[in-house]
C-alpha cells in the first residue's frame, strides 16, 4: 500500500522516529518551561546536561559494569545533582540582573563541560548497546515495531504527563505554580521559596539526564550532541511559548512528527524544517502557539 | 588624558604595529575588533542580545570570497557586495527576531542564524566542509596591489578605523539617544512616541552590515573561508569578546577581541608549557579545546566582571 507513492512501511517508521525525536524534544522543553517558569533563565546548558545523561549511563555501562535500568535512574540523578550544585554555585547570583545574564552563563557551562568531555572522548561517537530486554521488534501486522523505540517513545511520555500531572494537579504543583506567578508573595506564606527554586532547577535538568540515557542507544553519543539539539529545542520553544507545561510536550511532540514527515517527502528539508515552522509561528502568531501576548 | 588623545595614541599605535608583530596576525585582530564594535552596537546600546552574529560575518564572507575566487571583481566591489547580503539577511532575521522580546529575542536569531549555517553546509558553492580556498586578494580600485601584507594592513587598519569611527558617530547621534532609550526602558520609549520596531530594526541592519564587513574583509586577508565563521560557536565568541572588553563601551570590544583572538592562538603553547611543567599530558591538548577556556572565562566574566575591562576602570576613575 502506498501513500503519496511512498510505501506506508517507510512511512511509519519514519513517523516513528519522528516521534522518537519528538519526545526528547518535549522531554527537553518541559525542562526548559518549568525552570524559566520560577527562574526567569533560559537554561542554555540543557543540552549539554542531556549529553552528559547519555555520557553517564555510557560510562556506567561500559567501565562500571551497571545496567541500562540502573543508569535510567542513576544518571539523572547525578545531572540533577550537578544541576543544583550549579544553580546554589552560580546561578542563585543573578537573579536580581538582566535575565540575559543567566543565559550567558549557562552557554559558558555547556561550553565548558562540552570542552572538558571533548578533551576526554574526543569527537568521535560512542554507542551504546540497546538492553537485551528490549532488543529486536515486534509485528503489528501493518508495520514492524522496533521496541527500543516504542520504549523511548512510551517512557517520555509517561515521564512528560507525570510532570504535568505533578503540576497542574497536586499541591506541590500548587506551590510551584504559586512561585511563578508571584514569589514574594509564597515566600510571605513560609514556603522555602529558595529551595523551590533549586530543586526546580534539579528537577529540570534531571529531565534532560533522563533524556540523554533514553537517547544513548540509538544515536551517536558525541560531546556536541547536545548543543545541536539545543537549538532546535530553542526553536521549538519559541513555536510553543513557555507559558503552558502541556503546550510544550504537544508543541514538542508535532514538530518530532513534522520531521519525520519532512524526511519522507523533502529529505534535503528535514534539518530546517522546525526552524521554517519557526518563521511562519512567529509571522502569523508571534507570541506563539499556547503564548501570551504581553 | 582626555579621550580624544588616547584614540590619536591607539592609532599610531596601530600605525607603527606592522613593523613589529606579524601583519596578518594585526588584520586578524582589527576585523574581529570591528565585528565585535558591530554587535556592541546592538547589545551595548540597544539592550538586544543576538545569538546568530556568525550568520552575518560569516555570509558576507562566503559571498566575497566567492566572488573573487570566481568572477574576478575588484576587491572592493566583492566586500561591498558581502556588506550588501549581510546587511539584507540582517533585514530578514532582524524583522523576524524583534517580533517578540528579551530572552525569546535571543533564541530567535539563534535558531535563524542555524538556519543559515546549514544553508552553508549544504550549498554547492560554499563547498561544504571544506571550505572557500584560494580567494585572491586582488588590486584595490586597480591600483593597489593587495598581496603585499602590509599594503593590505593599511587598508584594513582604515576599514576598520572608519567603521569604528561610524559606530561612534551612530551612538552619539540623536538616533543613538533614541536607541539608549529602547534599552534603558522600553515601555517608556514607546509611550514617548518612539516607533520602537523601526529603530530596533535599523539598528539590527546596521550592526548586521558592519559585522559582515568584518566578515567580507577578514576573507580577503586570509584567502579563505570556512563553516567555523558561520557556526553557533562563533556567535558565542563576539559575545565573548563584548563581554570581556565591556559591553557598552566603546573601546571594550576592541580590546575584548584582541585578549580572546590572542588567547585562542596562544592557548597551544600555554597548554604545552603547563603540560611540561606539571607532568599531566592532559594539558597538552587546551589547545584544541579552547571551548573549554572560553568557556570559562564566560562564567568567570558574568559571575565577577559583568561591566568588562574597559567598564571597570570607567567606573574606577570615576570614583
Amino acid at each position: 500500500m502506498d501513500i503519496f507513492g511512498i510505501p506506508h512501511q517507510a512511512l511509519l517508521s519514519q513517523l516513528l522516529l519522528g516521534l522518537v525525536n519528538g519526545s526528547f524534544y518535549a522531554m527537553l522543553s518541559l525542562g526548559l518551561a518549568i525552570i524559566f517558569g520560577l527562574l526567569n533563565v533560559i537554561n542554555f546548558s540543557h543540552g549539554a546536561l542531556y549529553m552528559m545523561g547519555a555520557f553517564a549511563a555510557y560510562i556506567g555501562v561500559t567501565s562500571f559494569g551497571l545496567n541500562y535500568w540502573a543508569m535510567l535512574l542513576l544518571a539523572p540523578l547525578a545531572v540533577g545533582l550537578l544541576g543544583i550544585l550549579i544553580e546554589r554555585s552560580m546561578l542563585r547570583w543573578l537573579y536580581r540582573f538582566d535575565h540575559l545574564y543567566g543565559l550567558l552563563l549557562t552557554f559558558g557551562i555547556t561550553l565548558l563541560l562540552e570542552g572538558i568531555f571533548r578533551s576526554f572522548f574526543g569527537v568521535s561517537g560512542q554507542t551504546l548497546d540497546v538492553p537485551e530486554q528490549l532488543q529486536g521488534a515486534t509485528d503489528l501486522g501493518f508495520m514492524i515495531l522496533p521496541n527500543y523505540r516504542a520504549w523511548v517513545v512510551a517512557a517520555s511520555l509517561t515521564v512528560c504527563l507525570g510532570t504535568w500531572f505533578v503540576i497542574e494537579k497536586t499541591r506541590l504543583g500548587a506551590y510551584l505554580r504559586a512561585g511563578t506567578e508571584n514569589p514574594k508573595l509564597v515566600e510571605a506564606f513560609g514556603v522555602n521559596v529558595p529551595l523551590m527554586v533549586t530543586l526546580t532547577y534539579g528537577f529540570g535538568v534531571a529531565l534532560a539526564g533522563f533524556a540523554g540515557v533514553l537517547a544513548a542507544p540509538v544515536i551517536n553519543v558525541t560531546p556536541l550532541m547536545g548543543s545541536n539539539l539545543i537549538i532546535v529545542v530553542f526553536a521549538v520553544v519559541v513555536i510553543g511559548g513557555m507559558g503552558s507545561i502541556l503546550g510544550s510536550i504537544l508543541t514538542g511532540l508535532a514538530l518530532g512528527v513534522i520531521e519525520g514527515l519532512t524526511r519522507v517527502f523533502y529529505p534535503e528539508g528535514s534539518e530546517v524544517v522546525v526552524f521554517v515552522v519557526m518563521v511562519i509561528v512567529l509571522l502569523l502568531r508571534p507570541a506563539g502557539l499556547f503564548g501570551k501576548e504581553k | 588624558m582626555n579621550k580624544k588623545t588616547a584614540y590619536v595614541l591607539a592609532l599610531l599605535l596601530f600605525l607603527a604595529a606592522p613593523f613589529v608583530a606579524y601583519p596578518v596576525f594585526l588584520m586578524k585582530l582589527l576585523c574581529f575588533a570591528l565585528f565585535a564594535c558591530a554587535f556592541n552596537l546592538l547589545i551595548g546600546f540597544t539592550g538586544l542580545l543576538s545569538f546568530g552574529h556568525a550568520a552575518f560575518f560569516g555570509s558576507a564572507g562566503y559571498v566575497t570570497g566567492y566572488l573573487l575566487a570566481t568572477s574576478g571583481l575588484p576587491t572592493e566591489l566583492g566586500i561591498v557586495l558581502g556588506v550588501a547580503t549581510a546587511s539584507l539577511l540582517g533585514l530578514v532575521i532582524g524583522a523576524l527576531a524583534i517580533r517578540r522580546q528579551g530572552i525569546y529575542f535571543s533564541m530567535i536569531t539563534l535558531a535563524l542564524a542555524q538556519m543559515v549555517y546549514f544553508a552553508a553546509l549544504r550549498a554547492p558553492f560554499t563547498h561544504g566542509e571544506d571550505g572557500l580556498q584560494g580567494v585572491p586578494r586582488g588590486r584595490l580600485f586597480s591600483v593597489l596591489d593587495l598581496s603585499n601584507d602590509l599594503s593590505m594592513y593599511y587598508v584594513v587598519l582604515a576599514i576598520a578605523t572608519a567603521a569604528f569611527a561610524l559606530v561612534m558617530r551612530i551612538v552619539h547621534s540623536p538616533f543613538g539617544e533614541v536607541l539608549k532609550a529602547i534599552k534603558d526602558n522600553e515601555p517608556r520609549a514607546v509611550s514617548l512616541g518612539y516607533e520602537v520596531d523601526r529603530y530596533k530594526l535599523l539598528a539590527f541592519v546596521l550592526s548586521a552590515g558592519l559585522a559582515g564587513l568584518a566578515g567580507s574583509t577578514k576573507t580577503v586577508v586570509l584567502g579563505f573561508e570556512t563553516l567555523t565563521d558561520v557556526h553557533w560557536t562563533m556567535s558565542g565568541l563576539v559575545i565573548l569578546m563584548t563581554l570581556v572588553g565591556g559591553m557598552g563601551t566603546m573601546a571594550g570590544p576592541i580590546l575584548g577581541a584582541f585578549i580572546v583572538v590572542a588567547l585562542e592562538n596562544k592557548l597551544g603553547d600555554v597548554g604545552a608549557w603547563l603540560a611540561e611543567q606539571s607532568g599531566v599530558a592532559w594539558f597538552s591538548a587546551l589547545g584544541e579545546s579552547v571551548g573549554m577556556v572560553t568557556g570559562l572565562i564566560f562564567i568567570v566574566c558574568v559571575l565577577l566582571f559583568r561591566r568588562g575591562i574597559v567598564g571597570e576602570i570607567a567606573l574606577r576613575l570615576k570614583r
